[in-house]
């Protein structure tokens, strides 16, 4: 095990950047929602490299935010992708930038 | 630096680009999977079972799949004329590059007080199974009923108005 623990770091960072690249310039609904589980993912990353090289991995902490950090991040995908069927059904297109009315 | 921490960064780094990048929205989730197998790799490379396997439960098997049914129910597989980027792309990419330009900073200018070699954690499912009914139990039932009222909101979201009507 000799990767330390800024490369594990760097490859978290880097995952949501691109995340977050892709949530911001996407126009399809259901891209933005990629990159924020991609977004999502790599703070899973960061918990797990920090409960693997912190002083008490024993105390299973960063291993329990993880494992619950996915069971929400699981609930969120169901409501947000629900929530994308239904304005396709309301509006006809999934394409952010043509939905610019609050009022259906 | 291990070769197996390597190939599972580049496999990751390459799905999450090409989940982003691609024109077509299937390619695009099935890009979405190999960053998702990639990260549970990483996972198990960081002697992290549970949450490995758990990662390739959820995601791959669940979220992945998900992501496909609504791309298919909404017709997101054509590529629409006028292009797949947001015509105020130019900021979003600004914007991405320079909170990866703030955290690796942060990573770098902090990498001498980080711990670099940690022995091997030796975790059993049976200790987390442990943790979980009994330091974590009550997070374990609040996530519960956070599903459960995801999977009902979910249902309710997405019912068709005529069908609800009735």
């Amino acid at each position: 095990m000799a990767t330390p623990l800024t490369g594990f770091l760097l490859v978290a960072a880097l995952l949501f950047a691109i995340g977050l690249a892709g949530a911001l310039t996407r126009r399809n609904a259901i891209l933005v929602l990629i990159g924020i589980e991609l977004m999502l993912n790599s703070a899973n990353l960061n918990l797990i490299a920090f409960w693997r090289y912190g002083p008490h991995p024993e105390a299973l902490t960063g291993m329990m935010f993880a494992i619950f950090s996915i069971a929400v991040a699981a609930a969120e995908a169901a409501v947000g992708l629900g929530l994308v069927i239904q304005i396709y059904r309301h509006a006809k297109t999934t394409d952010l930038d043509l939905m610019n009315r609050m009022k259906g | 630096m291990t070769f197996a921490f390597w190939l599972f960064a580049v496999l990751t780094i390459a799905g999450g680009l090409a989940a982003v990048l691609l024109k077509n929205t299937v390619h695009c989730a099935l890009a979405l999977t190999v960053a998702f197998a990639g990260l549970a790799l990483l996972f198990l490379d960081l002697d992290a079972q549970f949450a490995g396997f758990a990662q390739i439960l959820v995601y791959i098997g669940a979220v992945a799949i998900l992501v496909v049914f609504a791309i298919l129910l909404t017709r997101g597989s054509e590529t629409p004329a006028e292009g797949v980027f947001s015509h105020n792309w130019f900021a979003g990419l600004a914007i991405a590059a320079a909170v990866f330009a703030v955290l690796a900073w942060a990573v770098l200018a902090s990498a001498h007080v980080l711990p670099h070699e940690a022995a091997t954690p030796t975790v059993t499912v049976a200790q987390i199974g442990q943790a979980l009914i009994g330091r974590y139990v009550l997070p374990l039932e609040i996530v519960a009923l956070l599903l459960t009222a995801a999977m009902i909101g979910a249902v309710i979201v997405a019912m068709d108005e005529k069908e609800r009507a009735k």
